[in-house]
C-alpha cells in the first residue's frame, strides 16, 4: 500500500492509500463528529454528520468523511460555515427524536443547535442503524431490522429471533446514541415476544 | 421457426416476412396498450373477431392487437388499413357498423373519427390528426402496425435490420463511434453521452464479464412513456440492447421493470423468447461468435429503486438502498462487474441511429440535444397520452399544439417537468425548449413525464402531494432526506391548515439547502425541486396561505372554511 499526503485543516497528513478521510483525520488527531460510524461495521454514510469539504483535482465537493477515500494532494476542511450549517440542522432534526441524548446534546452545544427547533417526534430513533448492523454483521443474528421505508422507516425486533437471542446478548444496547434502545426492547418484548425471558439487568 | 445462422439468412427471413404481407389487404388494428385495454379494448378486439367470423370475412380481413400509438385520451383506438382510417373511443357496439361501412363499404363513419378538441375539425386519416401530425414519430410511428407479441410484425416494419447491418458490416468500435457521433444522450434526463459510457465499459479492465441493463423502472407519478414504449414495441428495445451489448462486449443483458405492469412484463418476456427462438439471442448470434442472454428483472420497490446503486443492489438480491460509490458503474457495477445502465429510451434510439446513420440522427434537434424525446402527457391536459417530439420543440407546443391544452376552459397554472425531483414552471416559461441544457438551467430535468396543473390547483397542496410521494418512495436511510421530508411536510400541512408562520418559508429553504448538500443520493438531493421551483415561481400562493389565510386554488378546506366564517 502506498502512502498519500493530504492536507486536513491546514495540517499535512500522511495516510495509507485506501484509507478514508475520517481514518486519516483520526490518525492525525483531528476530530470529525460521527454518529452512525463504527470501526467494526461496514461504512454506512447515513447520519451525514461527518460531512466535510474535500478539494481534489480542482473540484470542491461536500462528502462524508467516513466514506471518502484519501488521495494525494487532497485538501480537506472539517469545519466551514457550510459544514456548520449542515451539522447544526442535522442535529436539530435528530434532536426532535432524542432531545435527551447525551451525545446529541454535546454536539448540539458545539454547533449551537436548538433542540426545540422542530416539533418533537414520537420515535426516539435517529436511524444510525448501529444496532441493526451490529446484530447482522458482528453477531450475524438479524434479531433487529428496519421495517417500512422512507419517512415511515423504523427499527423493529424480530420477535422469533429476539426472544431466543437478545436476552443473553444485549451488546447493541450501549451502541445506541439515544440510550433508548433498551427501553424499546423491553417494550417490544412485553408486546410481542411469545416466550419472553427478557428480564433485563 | 428456425435458428438464424447468419446476417444473410436474417435478411432473407425479413424479406420473406415482408413480401408475404399484402399491403392492400384489409387489417383492423386495435390498440392493445394498457390504457386502451382499461377502456375496453379487449372487448372490442373480441367483437371484431366475432363479427368478421359472422360476416364470413375471415379469409379477407385481418385483425391486430397492436402497440399503443399514444392517443390514450381517446382509448380505445382503432385504425383500419390500408386506408389508415382512425376511429376513437370505439365500443363493441360500433363494431358491426365499422365492418360493414368501412371495411366492406369503404365509407368513413363520421361519428367515430377524431374531432380536434379546440378547432372542432374532424380528421379521418391517421396522418391528418393534428395530435400525430405535429409530432416526429421516429420511434413510435409504427406502433399501430406492430402486434407487440409478434416478432414477424416487427421485422415486417423494418425491425432487426439494424442488428443485421451491425453483424454484417460493423465492428464493436464502429458501433460505439456511430452512437458517439450521433451524440445520443441519456434519456433518463441525465443527458450523459451514451457512446462515452459504452466505450468506458468496453475498455474497462475490471473484468471480462460485462453487463448491460435497461432501466424501465419509471417510478415518477404521472409518467408512463418508458413502460408504454416497452409494452408497445418490445423488440425495438431488445434490438437496441443486443446491438449495445455487442458494442460493449457484454454477455448478459437485463430489463429492469416494475411488477405493477404485468402487460409490459409479459410483452418484454415474450419478445426475448421469440428473439431466442430465432437465434437473435443466445450463443453465436448470427454466426458472429457473440453470445448474449437477456432477461426481464422484476422490481417491486419504490421510486428510489430507479437510482443506479439501489437498482443494482436490488438486482443482486440486497436491500434496494442507494450507497456511496467512488468508482463508475462501467468499472464496478452489477455484481461488481463493468456495467452499462441506460434508460429505456436511450436503448430505443440505437436501431434508428444504426439504420439512418449518425449524421441524419444528429441533424434533428438542437446544438447539444439530438434526436427526439418521448414524453407522457398527463394531468389537466386534453390529449393525455404518449408523444414523440423533436428536441428543440418548445414546451408550449408540446402542451398546447399536441396536448391540446387544458380541458374545460380552465386556465393553465403550472407544468411539472422532470418528475418529483424536477420542478414546476408557470406559463411564461413555457417557451423553454426541449433541450437538456436549457431545462437544467431552469432547474428542471428531462424526465419522461409532463404533468399539467390548471387554475383549480393549489400549489402548496400539489407540492405536499409530491413530497408525500417521496416520503413514501425514498428509502429512509439518511437523515436529511428522511427527517427533512418529515419536517417539510409538517410545515406545509400547517400552511394549508391556516397555521402557517412567516418564518416557515425560510425554514423550508434551509431544510432544502441541507438536503441538496448533504443527502446521500440524488433523490434526497433533488427532493426539494418541487418546493424550490414553486417558491420561486408561485411564491404569492404560499404568501396567500400564510398571510391572508387564503387558498388561491380553492383547494385547502381549512382555509375555505376560515374565510367563510370570517365573512359570515
Ligand atoms: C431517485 C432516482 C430515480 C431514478 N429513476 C430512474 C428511472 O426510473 N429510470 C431511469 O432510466 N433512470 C432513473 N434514474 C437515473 C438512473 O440512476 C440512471 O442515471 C439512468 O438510468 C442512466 O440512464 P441514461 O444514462 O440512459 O439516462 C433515477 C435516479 C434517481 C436518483
Ligand atoms: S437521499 Fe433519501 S432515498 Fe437517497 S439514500 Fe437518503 S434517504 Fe434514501
Amino acid at each position: 500500500m502506498g502512502v498519500v499526503t493530504l492536507t486536513i485543516d491546514n495540517k499535512e497528513v500522511k495516510a495509507e492509500e485506501g484509507m478514508t478521510v475520517l481514518e486519516a483525520a483520526q490518525s492525525a488527531g483531528i476530530y470529525i463528529p460521527t454518529l452512525c460510524h463504527h470501526e467494526k461495521l461496514e461504512t454506512y454514510t447515513a447520519c451525514r454528520i461527518c460531512m466535510v469539504e474535500v478539494e481534489s483535482r480542482g473540484r470542491v465537493r461536500l462528502d462524508t468523511a467516513c466514506s471518502h477515500p484519501v488521495a494525494n494532494d487532497m485538501v480537506v476542511k472539517t469545519r466551514s460555515e457550510k459544514i456548520n450549517k449542515i451539522r447544526k440542522t442535522l442535529l436539530e432534526l435528530m434532536l426532535a427524536h432524542a432531545p435527551d441524548s447525551a451525545i446529541l446534546q454535546e454536539m448540539a452545544e458545539e454547533y449551537g443547535a436548538d433542540k426545540g427547533r422542530f416539533e418533537k417526534e414520537s420515535s426516539f430513533c435517529i436511524h444510525c442503524a448501529l444496532c441493526v448492523r451490529y446484530c447482522a454483521e458482528v453477531k450475524k443474528k438479524n434479531a433487529i431490522g428496519f421495517v417500512n421505508s422512507g419517512t415511515k422507516r423504523e427499527i423493529s425486533f424480530v420477535p422469533e429471533i429476539a426472544s431466543q437471542e437478545c436476552w443473553k446478548c444485549k451488546e447493541c444496547f450501549p451502541l445506541c446514541p439515544t440510550e433508548a434502545l433498551q427501553a424499546a426492547y423491553v417494550l417490544a418484548g412485553a408486546l410481542t415476544f411469545p416466550v419472553a425471558p427478557f428480564e433485563l439487568r | 421457426m428456425a435458428q438464424i445462422k447468419s446476417p444473410e439468412e436474417l435478411e432473407k427471413i425479413r424479406q420473406e416476412v415482408s413480401t408475404q404481407r399484402d399491403p392492400n389487404r384489409p387489417c383492423i388494428s386495435i390498440c392493445a396498450g394498457s390504457s386502451c385495454l382499461a377502456s375496453g379494448a379487449g372487448e372490442v378486439i373480441a367483437a371484431f373477431k366475432a363479427e368478421i367470423e359472422k360476416q364470413g370475412l375471415k379469409a379477407d380481413v385481418d385483425t391486430k392487437a397492436a402497440g399503443c400509438p399514444g392517443l390514450c385520451e381517446k382509448a380505445p383506438i382503432v385504425v383500419i388499413y390500408p386506408q389508415k382510417i382512425c376511429y376513437v373511443q370505439v365500443t363493441p357496439e360500433d363494431v358491426p357498423e365499422i365492418i360493414s361501412q368501412t371495411v366492406v363499404g369503404k365509407k368513413v363513419i363520421e361519428r367515430l373519427i377524431y374531432t380536434d378538441p379546440n378547432t372542432g375539425e374532424k380528421a379521418a386519416h391517421e396522418d391528418e390528426i393534428p395530435f400525430f401530425q405535429k409530432q416526429m414519430r421516429l420511434l413510435i410511428g409504427d406502433n399501430m402496425k406492430i402486434d407487440p407479441k409478434s416478432i414477424e410484425d416487427y421485422m415486417a416494419a423494418g425491425g432487426y435490420s439494424a442488428l443485421n447491418k451491425v453483424m454484417r458490416d460493423m465492428s464493436a468500435e464502429q458501433v460505439i463511434e456511430e452512437v458517439s457521433k450521433a451524440d445520443l444522450r441519456g434519456r433518463s434526463g441525465s443527458g450523459f453521452p451514451a457512446g462515452f459510457k459504452w466505450e468506458s465499459c468496453r475498455k474497462s479492465k475490471g473484468d471480462n464479464t460485462k453487463y448491460v441493463i435497461c432501466n424501465c423502472h419509471e417510478g415518477d407519478p404521472g409518467a408512463f412513456a418508458d413502460r408504454r414504449l416497452l409494452e408497445a414495441n418490445p423488440h425495438l428495445i431488445v434490438e437496441g440492447m443486443i446491438i449495445g451489448s455487442y458494442a460493449i462486449g457484454a454477455c448478459e443483458a437485463y430489463i429492469f421493470v416494475g411488477d405493477e405492469f404485468p402487460q409490459t412484463v409479459e410483452n418484454a418476456r415474450l419478445a426475448i423468447e421469440q428473439a431466442e427462438k430465432y437465434g437473435l439471442l443466445g450463443k453465436d448470434i448470427l454466426g458472429s461468435g457473440f453470445d448474449l442472454t437477456m432477461e426481464v428483472c422484476i422490481d417491486g420497490g419504490g421510486y428510489v429503486l430507479g437510482e443506479s446503486t439501489a437498482l443494482m443492489a436490488s438486482m443482486e438480491g440486497r436491500i434496494g438502498e442507494p450507497r456511496m460509490k467512488y468508482d463508475h458503474g462501467t468499472d464496478r457495477g452489477l455484481w461488481a462487474k463493468p456495467t452499462v445502465l441506460n434508460n429505456l429510451q436511450t436503448w430505443a434510439n440505437v436501431p434508428l441511429i444504426i439504420n439512418q446513420g449518425a449524421d441524419s440522427f444528429a441533424a434533428i434537434g438542437t446544438e447539444k440535444s439530438k434526436g427526439t424525446r418521448i414524453f407522457s402527457l398527463s394531468g389537466k391536459i386534453k390529449n393525455t397520452g404518449m408523444v414523440e417530439v423533436p428536441m428543440g420543440m418548445t414546451l408550449r407546443e408540446v402542451i398546447f399544439d399536441i396536448g391540446g391544452g387544458i380541458p374545460g376552459d380552465k386556465k393553465f397554472k403550472a407544468l411539472q417537468v422532470g418528475g418529483p425531483m424536477g420542478g414546476f414552471i408557470p406559463e411564461n416559461l413555457l417557451d423553454l425548449h426541449v433541450d437538456f441544457e436549457e431545462l437544467n438551467a431552469a432547474g428542471l430535468a428531462m424526465g419522461p413525464g409532463l404533468v399539467v396543473a390548471d387554475e383549480d390547483t393549489c400549489i402548496v397542496d400539489m407540492v405536499i402531494y409530491h413530497l408525500n410521494f417521496l416520503a413514501n418512495e425514498s428509502c429512509g436511510k439518511c437523515t436529511p432526506c428522511r427527517e427533512g421530508l418529515k419536517q417539510m411536510l409538517r410545515i406545509l400541512n400547517n400552511i394549508t391548515e391556516g397555521k402557517g408562520k412567516e418564518s416557515d418559508i425560510e425554514l423550508l429553504e434551509l431544510i432544502s439547502e441541507v438536503q441538496q448538500d448533504a443527502a446521500l443520493c440524488a433523490l434526497g438531493q433533488g427532493a426539494s425541486g418541487p418546493l424550490l421551483s414553486t417558491l420561486k415561481h408561485f411564491r404569492d400562493e404560499y404568501e396567500a396561505h400564510i398571510k391572508e389565510k387564503r387558498c388561491p386554488g380553492g383547494v385547502c378546506k381549512a382555509l375555505i372554511e376560515t374565510l367563510s366564517e370570517t365573512s359570515a
